[in-house]
């Protein structure tokens, strides 16, 4: 490390509580608006400082120069932690990167106010320093990025449980009502679901109730098809229902036959037919 | 105006869908033009999937005799061989009913198809507006 490098971090460790006092400050100054109210004051200080004492812990070791060198690690981890925290609490990743640009404005400010003699070696310092932070700042944007893949992630797994209930509407009776788009993935779930639950509920009827499917392409038909073949050779009898008018003026224009097939418009309708396979009738109770 | 989404993984082809909502409902098509549109640009993006890999979905609307919403489908795939054939409801060189051409045919108020073996393949349909 040269002379001036030692001298800067000096620099920064001794005006350690004006860089913090202005980085907060800046952070709120620039902040956007319910920042604080989502972290809390203390918890913004407490993360800043442990950055701040991580980054001169590493810079007093290897410089500010050696970022990639593994004793900057802790710095890179806080950065990727802080990041992850805060991306989960909503930030977008202006917010969450500006967190870190705002510090570099602090460092070089300070160093400008320290009014240094040499000032070749103050440029010097200031595009090393520039480049120390782009690098934690690029570190903080690839955090945001992993980990909003990992809640896309999961909510597309919490979507794919969520949009498979087979419900048991009578004794033997079950309705999967089927919403949004059926792509392979999605109808392989439901179709394990619903062979699952005919064994395990002992049902002989199976309503699919297809309202909340937004079209009937051939594939979607095809797995649909496939669905209710599978159920009839475990002795489920099915019915589709929910049938828009424009679904099946478009099923007719394509050409899915689906003769074969019972079919009701609404979901009461299959449900009577299913009440009259089991011999079952709704009784009006006139004396209430 | 036009649009262009690329298609290469599955998720493309709900992009694809919510496109033509989005352009259905700018020129106010009823209903079941939506989703005779819809099912058609579903089914033909698939082939792109299915066959080709990778293409391109264009949207534009165009001024001819009557206004039309027009959705042009282009891959570099390997190209159909017999159009002809490949317009008869049931033939199939995948694993597919085999009505997804001729039934798409029959959705839309203008359809056109150019390929040859090695050529890749552009569709183009639309709906008058």
């Amino acid at each position: 490390m040269s002379e001036w490098a030692e001298k800067v971090i000096g620099i920064f460790s001794n005006r350690r509580d004006d860089i913090l006092r202005m980085w907060l400050e800046s952070q709120q100054k620039n902040g956007y608006r319910g920042m604080y109210e989502r972290i809390g004051e203390r918890e913004l200080y407490r993360q800043s400082n442990d950055l701040f004492e991580a980054m001169i812990d590493a810079a007093g070791q290897v410089g500010f120069a050696s970022v990639r060198k593994p004793e900057w690690q802790a710095v890179a981890d806080l950065v990727a932690e802080i990041t992850a925290q805060r991306t989960r609490t909503g930030f977008s990743v202006m917010e969450t990167v500006t967190y870190v640009f705002a510090l570099k404005t602090v460092l070089i400010e300070i160093l400008r106010q320290e009014q240094p003699d040499d000032i070749g070696c103050f440029v010097a310092e200031v595009v090393t320093i520039t480049h120390a932070l782009d690098e934690m700042a690029l570190i903080a944007t690839s955090a945001y990025v992993k980990t909003r893949e990992e809640i896309i992630l999961r909510q597309q797994q919490e979507m794919l449980d969520l949009s498979t209930p087979v419900i048991r509407v009578w004794d033997g009776i079950l309705v999967l009502p089927l919403i949004g788009t059926l792509d392979s993935s999605r109808s392989q779930v439901i179709t394990e679901t619903l062979l699952q639950e005919i064994v395990s509920s002992n049902s002989d009827i199976a309503i699919l109730d297809i309202s909340g499917v937004p079209l009937v392409d051939t594939l979607v038909a095809q797995h649909i098809l496939k669905t209710m073949a599978a159920a009839r050779l475990m002795g489920a009898e099915c019915i589709i229902s929910g049938i828009r008018p424009e679904i099946a003026q478009t099923i007719v224009h394509l050409g899915v036959d689906l003769s074969q097939i019972k079919t009701k418009a609404t979901l009461a309708g299959a449900l009577k037919w299913a009440f009259d396979m089991r011999q079952l009738t709704v009784v009006h109770n006139a004396k209430r | 105006m036009i649009d262009i989404v690329p298609v290469a993984v599955e998720e493309d082809l709900v992009r694809v869908r919510q496109k033509v909502r989005q352009w259905a409902a700018t020129y106010a098509l009823s209903t079941l033009k939506t989703v005779k549109m819809q099912t058609a640009a579903s089914e033909l993006a698939r082939n792109i999937l299915v066959y080709a890999g990778t293409g391109t979905v264009f949207f534009s609307a165009i001024d001819g005799p009557r206004r039309e919403f027009q959705i042009i489908f282009e891959d570099q795939g390997p190209g159909i061989a017999d159009i002809e054939q490949a317009l008869q409801d049931g033939y199939t060189t995948g694993s597919g009913m085999g009505i997804g051409l001729p039934g798409t045919k029959r959705l839309v108020d203008h359809f056109e198809i150019v390929s040859a073996p090695g050529q890749g393949t552009r569709v183009i349909i639309a709906m008058r507006i």
